[in-house]
């Protein structure tokens, strides 16, 4: 059941925007209507100024897709499928080839390259992930719980990568259960719940603009209360 | 093009490292139709290792019974057991052995069948002759009456396993046998009681019958179990196609490599058109390897080798066709289905229940009117008789256009639903 109810945000070039929710809140429903997976039974919506509605096809060329699944071939191997993926952007050749090369470095997989993902440990799976959503260097980058089960250090390689591509011009829009790392990592937040925005602003704003949070945990409590959220 | 190309190499990629689906899609295949062929081919063989042995019980002990005997054995398709553990088999003993399987056939003949068959014939004979004028008939009223002969009952003990159609084509044979016995001993009562030993009846059928063996380049095209089997069966093993094909894409939604790729700018057909050259390209590798089994193997194991002389490429076109039909319904089904516990036993009924509609296993005719109509939508039925029309019937391309056409429209029409079920699927 997907479910969003007047939803209206302006997520500005450059930013690291995080939704963060409970469970069933409509994170990823919203997540997956942005990237084009599901289509919204009414409201609009575009990237880029382009209305997706009419360039889906172009709005697919510049964003880049991190799935919360590992969404990769287990058989295959590490290079085999970022060839593969990357050839699915229109990328081509020794271009290919070397993107491959150089992202598998940045993020210490260079080695395991040829290694099959169904060797690879959760960690190693999710920067594979990672690799596989910005080979052909998104304008916008979204990005489903990239941090779920991983090590502390694949976690810090992930972040620092993803730093370094915001840096670099990408604008990234994340969903995250890890409100501490939220907190770090985001310049801009939205929290959501129910379908509805609750609160947006910079991390500082929405701390400071509650009474007695201390960060954004608190904040967070604040918003959605402390009922337990299972969802199934 | 190139985004193709990496679907199909992707593709590939995938079949090589699973080394199970590579046994189902090639050699599962070639077992099948070694095993099938073998199989059949004997039911067709009348060699004399291949004997059916059956039980005779003489109670009559007399010409007929002994005619029996000996058609059943000149038939060749038979071995007549009439003792077992040197004891003469009574009613009881050969009845019990049939029904417990021992044996597939008992045949009883009653006592006293042939000096009752001759009785009945004098009487019915000698009836005529008098009528006819060609004797003294006896008027006094001490004449004896004809003494009145019950009509004989030869019976038949099936052990309950044996198939409909193997009890018909024994039962027709038998039938055939006593009523050539009833007459040879219609035409000697004739003789004797006509000619005194003079006059001879031909007793050669007048009627006969011969096979008119078509000819395809003045050479007989003697249709054999190979003919008909090795089509059939290869067509069924390319249909299985559907079981790895639904699996592949029932695993792209499951380990999230399909969300992927819808997020990517690719469409879904490309995705499609890629799987379809990638399973087409095993259809055929498929149809060639069994091809080459039925020729280069089959004389080795005691089977006629399939004679494909000048057909070979009507036949490809052919099994590219149904693999693409195949390949449709694998699309859909992969598709539709949400698990693999789903779309594997669905696909292996489904392409066992298309088989058995199309005429695999028991050819169309032969079928009730209403599953004759049936069997005309089935993609297998197409495939088959485009087989058999080249193969055996020895047609142009231009006659076989129907049949693919039909084929390639229910892959049109199964990935055309496939796709838009996506669709419809992802909107909310």
């Amino acid at each position: 059941m997907y479910s969003l109810n007047a939803v209206s945000l302006d997520i500005n070039q450059g930013q690291i925007f995080g939704l963060l929710g409970p469970n069933g809140a409509g994170k990823t429903t919203l997540i997956s209507l942005l990237c084009g997976l599901i289509k919204p039974t009414s409201g609009h919506f575009s990237i880029d100024d382009l209305n997706y509605s009419n360039h889906a096809s172009k709005i697919k060329k510049i964003i880049g897709v991190v799935p919360q699944e590992y969404a990769l071939y287990p058989t295959l191997t590490a290079r085999e499928n970022l060839h593969y993926f990357g050839s699915m952007y229109g990328l081509k050749g020794n271009h290919l080839k070397d993107k491959v090369i150089e992202t598998l470095d940045l993020l210490g997989l260079l080695k395991f390259a040829d290694k099959r993902i169904d060797t690879f440990s959760g960690g190693m799976k999710r920067r594979v992930n990672l690799i596989a959503g910005i080979l052909h260097n998104p304008k916008v980058l979204f990005l489903d719980e990239p941090t779920v089960g991983v090590d502390v250090h694949s976690k810090n390689a992930i972040i620092d990568y993803l730093k370094f591509l915001n840096q670099n011009g990408t604008t990234i829009i994340y969903t995250s259960h890890h409100l501490a790392e939220a907190e770090d990592f985001c310049t801009n937040i939205a929290i959501l719940d129910q379908g509805q925005i609750y609160a947006k602003g910079t991390p500082k704003a929405l701390i400071d603009g509650t009474e007695n949070a201390r960060n954004l945990e608190d904040v967070f409590i604040s918003l959605t209360g402390k009922e337990l959220r299972d969802d199934v | 093009m190139y985004k193709i190309w990496m679907s199909v190499v992707k593709e590939f990629l995938l079949l090589k490292r699973d080394l199970g689906g590579l046994i189902i899609l090639f050699i599962m295949p070639l077992v099948l139709v070694i095993t099938v062929t073998l199989i059949q081919d004997s039911a067709f063989k009348t060699i004399s290792d291949n004997k059916i042995p059956i039980l005779l019980v003489d109670n009559d002990n007399g010409s007929v019974s002994k005619s029996v005997f000996e058609n059943l054995e000149k038939s060749n398709l038979f071995s007549v057991i009439t003792q077992i553990d040197n004891k003469p088999i009574t009613e009881e003993v050969a009845k019990e052995a049939v029904y417990k399987g021992k044996f597939q056939l008992a045949i009883i003949i009653p006592k006293n069948l042939s000096i009752d068959l001759q009785t009945k014939i004098d009487q019915n004979v000698q009836n005529i002759v008098s009528k006819m004028g060609l004797t003294e008939t006896d008027t006094s009223a001490q004449a004896e009456k004809p003494k009145v002969i019950k009509e004989k009952e030869v019976k038949l003990y099936f052990d309950p396993a044996v198939q409909m159609s193997f009890k018909n084509a024994v039962m027709s044979s038998i039938d055939k046998m006593i009523s050539q016995i009833e007459t040879k001993s219609i035409y000697t009562t004739f003789q004797n009681q006509l000619g005194e030993g003079n006059v001879q009846f031909e007793q050669k059928s007048f009627i006969t019958f011969k096979e008119i063996i078509p000819r395809i380049n003045n050479k007989d095209v003697l249709p054999n179990s190979v003919q008909h089997n090795v089509p059939a069966w290869t067509l069924f093993a390319i249909f299985f196609i559907v079981i790895p094909l639904s699996i592949n894409i029932v695993k792209e939604k499951s380990q999230g490599t399909f969300v992927r790729l819808l997020t990517n700018p690719v469409s879904n057909l490309i995705v499609i058109i890629g799987k379809t050259i990638t399973y087409s390209i095993i259809c055929m590798i498929q149809f060639y390897m069994m091809v080459a089994v039925a020729i280069f193997l089959f004389p080795h194991i005691g089977l006629p080798p399939l004679n494909i002389e000048g057909h070979l490429f009507l036949m490809s076109i052919v099994a590219l066709f149904s693999g693409f039909a195949a390949i449709g319904f694998g699309i859909l089904l992969g598709t539709v289905a949400t698990t693999q516990e789903q779309s594997a036993p669905f696909g292996a009924t489904s392409v066992l229940i298309l088989a058995a509609i199309g005429g695999v296993w028991v050819p169309v005719f032969a079928m009730p009117k209403i599953m004759q109509y049936i069997a005309k939508s089935s993609p297998m039925n197409w495939g088959l008789e485009a087989f058999y029309d080249v193969l055996l019937r020895n047609v142009s391309f231009v006659e076989i256009i129907p049949k693919i056409s039909l084929l390639f429209l229910f892959f049109i029409i199964t990935t055309s639903i496939a796709l838009f079920y996506d669709k419809k699927k992802r909107t909310v």
